[in-house]
């Protein structure tokens, strides 16, 4: 351990640039930079590198917090950051041969990632019934579906209050309601909560999150809602358009 | 030649992520759980190849899981543990440094008793001294809570007892820093803190509960297996949960025939 240590020390010497240009080095390596860069690290380095990227990632991900480029080459990368894309894509592949997990992209412009199953879609993980937390989430995900994408924040708390779950009373299972969903579900890209503008006093609204997007099956949902008010999916005409044209899209 | 990973690997892989420890029953049902679900071959009895497939993929990234039993009922657990730091560390991303520093102490406390224990008196009282910013007798209650329910520690009348996840999780750990202090049991030769000893002072052999039950079923004079001077102390029954384990099996492999396992039905079933 401390002669790892050591070693990627002394190498740091070497590489140690600000981490903050991070952006510039990434962009402007040649092919031929990278190439020198690559032989200042053993093979055994560079194993180790990248499992301490996926511990990374995956420890995030165990709060489903979102992983910015950004940390992981602050935190992890350091001064291997010059052979970033090498790490990376041995990354991607361990999360997908091993975990059954695929790392996504989820915004391009900061290059902010996060991990979605890969093991048949619909089932996923966090859809798991058992789950409370994922229930609440589930159904607040409906509503907004339901009606077309987005819904007022009223009228999401009065749904919810319908089911004995009131956002102004501190609640058995999750304690505070509107914390959880205006907080913890939004730093978890399942819910989007945003002011709708020129409006006194100030409402917000709820739309999708990026992962949400990724990791539900909006038809899985409609035939959800549909088998609630035992009827065909079909009849939510536009519904039915819309999930028909996600699930044909992944 | 170790063989492919499936789906079915990896199926069970991320179930023991989030839940971190599972029982052997519970394995057991995940583990033909995952192999119906993706239509691989199930063999009941080969679910320690099973694990040694994923082991083998799991290895480079310092991670494996691990068999232990629990001190307290005897049963045999699964979790997965991080090997890169066995330190405590390993628990820093979520807790804070005064919060760590607790937990350090409260093992100590436990380690050093001749219980396995550390009352919550006594870990209240060294809450006071610690060095990286003390906390309140409020907080250290609210700490503690936590890690019983992130289950690292047990708790029971007030009583505060290592749980198998950490023993599975820290054994390295606590073997290079307590040394001499860490005796393992002499019947099942892992770590033993929640045991009974040998009084002969030349012996001193630990062994624990449940190996102890196991040990002297059926003879009527109990004697130390290592000095053969009379045990003294009282044989404990072996525990009914081991049987009630495997009732809680079937039902929950009945309920959970949808998706994964869910943590919640397992942790209910835990406590009830």
């Amino acid at each position: 351990m401390s002669q790892r240590k050591k070693a990627s020390a002394s190498q740091s010497k070497s590489q140690q640039t600000n981490v903050n240009e991070d952006e510039m080095t990434l962009s402007q390596m040649t092919s031929s930079q990278v190439q020198r860069a690559r032989e200042n690290f053993s093979s055994v380095q560079i194993d180790r590198k990248v499992a301490e990227v996926v511990q990374f990632i995956l420890v995030k991900d165990q709060k489903k917090i979102p992983v910015r480029r950004a940390d992981i080459v602050k935190h992890v990368m350091k001064e291997y950051k010059v052979i970033y894309s090498e790490v990376m894509n041995r990354v991607r592949r361990t999360f997908e041969q091993v975990f059954g997990l695929k790392l996504e992209e989820i915004d391009t412009k900061n290059h902010i990632y996060i991990l979605i199953n890969k093991l048949e879609a619909g089932e996923t993980v966090s859809m798991c019934p058992g789950n409370p937390k994922s229930g609440l989430l589930f159904v607040i995900l409906s509503i907004i579906f339901m009606k077309g994408g987005v819904a007022k924040e009223n009228l999401v708390w009065n749904t919810l209050k319908k089911l004995r779950v009131d956002s102004g009373e501190k609640h058995d299972e999750f304690s505070d309601v509107k914390k959880l969903v205006t907080d913890e579900f939004v730093r978890q890209k399942y819910l989007e909560y945003v002011k709708i503008p020129h409006t006194e006093p100030v409402e917000f609204e709820f739309r999708w999150g990026l992962r949400a997007d990724i990791e539900l099956s909006k038809l899985k949902l409609l035939e959800f809602v549909a088998e609630l008010h035992d009827q065909d999916p079909q009849s939510w005409t536009q519904q039915f358009r819309e999930a028909s044209a996600s699930e044909s899209r992944t | 030649m170790s063989r492919p990973m499936g789906d079915s690997h990896r199926r069970f892989l991320q179930s023991m992520m989030s839940n971190g420890i599972i029982g052997a029953s519970q394995a057991k049902a995940l583990h033909k759980h995952c192999c119906e679900t993706h239509g691989a071959h199930y063999a009941h009895d080969r679910l320690d190849e099973f694990i040694d497939v994923i082991n083998t993929q799991l290895q480079p990234m310092f991670m494996n899981i691990r068999k232990g039993m629990s001190e307290e009922d005897g049963l045999q657990y699964y979790a997965l543990v991080n090997m890169a730091e066995t330190d405590v560390t390993r628990m820093a991303s979520d807790y804070a440094d005064n919060e760590l520093e607790l937990f350090r102490k409260t093992m100590d406390l436990i380690v050093d008793s001749e219980s396995g224990s550390a009352s919550s008196t006594d870990i209240l009282n060294c809450a006071d001294s610690l060095q990286t910013k003390k906390l309140k007798k409020k907080e250290t209650e609210h700490v503690l809570n936590k890690f019983v329910q992130d289950k690292w520690l047990n708790e029971k009348h007030g009583e505060y007892t290592l749980s198998v996840r950490c023993i599975i999780e820290m054994e390295q750990y606590m073997r290079v820093i307590y040394q001499d202090l860490i005796k393992v049991c002499h019947v099942c030769h892992n770590i033993a803190l929640q045991c009974q000893i040998c009084e002969n002072p030349r012996c001193g052999i630990k062994m624990h509960l449940p190996c102890v039950a196991r040990y002297f079923k059926g003879r009527s004079e109990p004697h130390c297996p290592a000095c053969n001077d009379f045990w003294p102390h009282e044989i404990p029954e072996i525990l009914r949960s081991q049987s009630q384990g495997s009732q809680s099996l079937s039902s929950s492999a009945k309920e959970n025939t949808a998706p994964t396992p869910s943590t919640s039905t397992t942790r209910r079933s835990k406590r009830s």
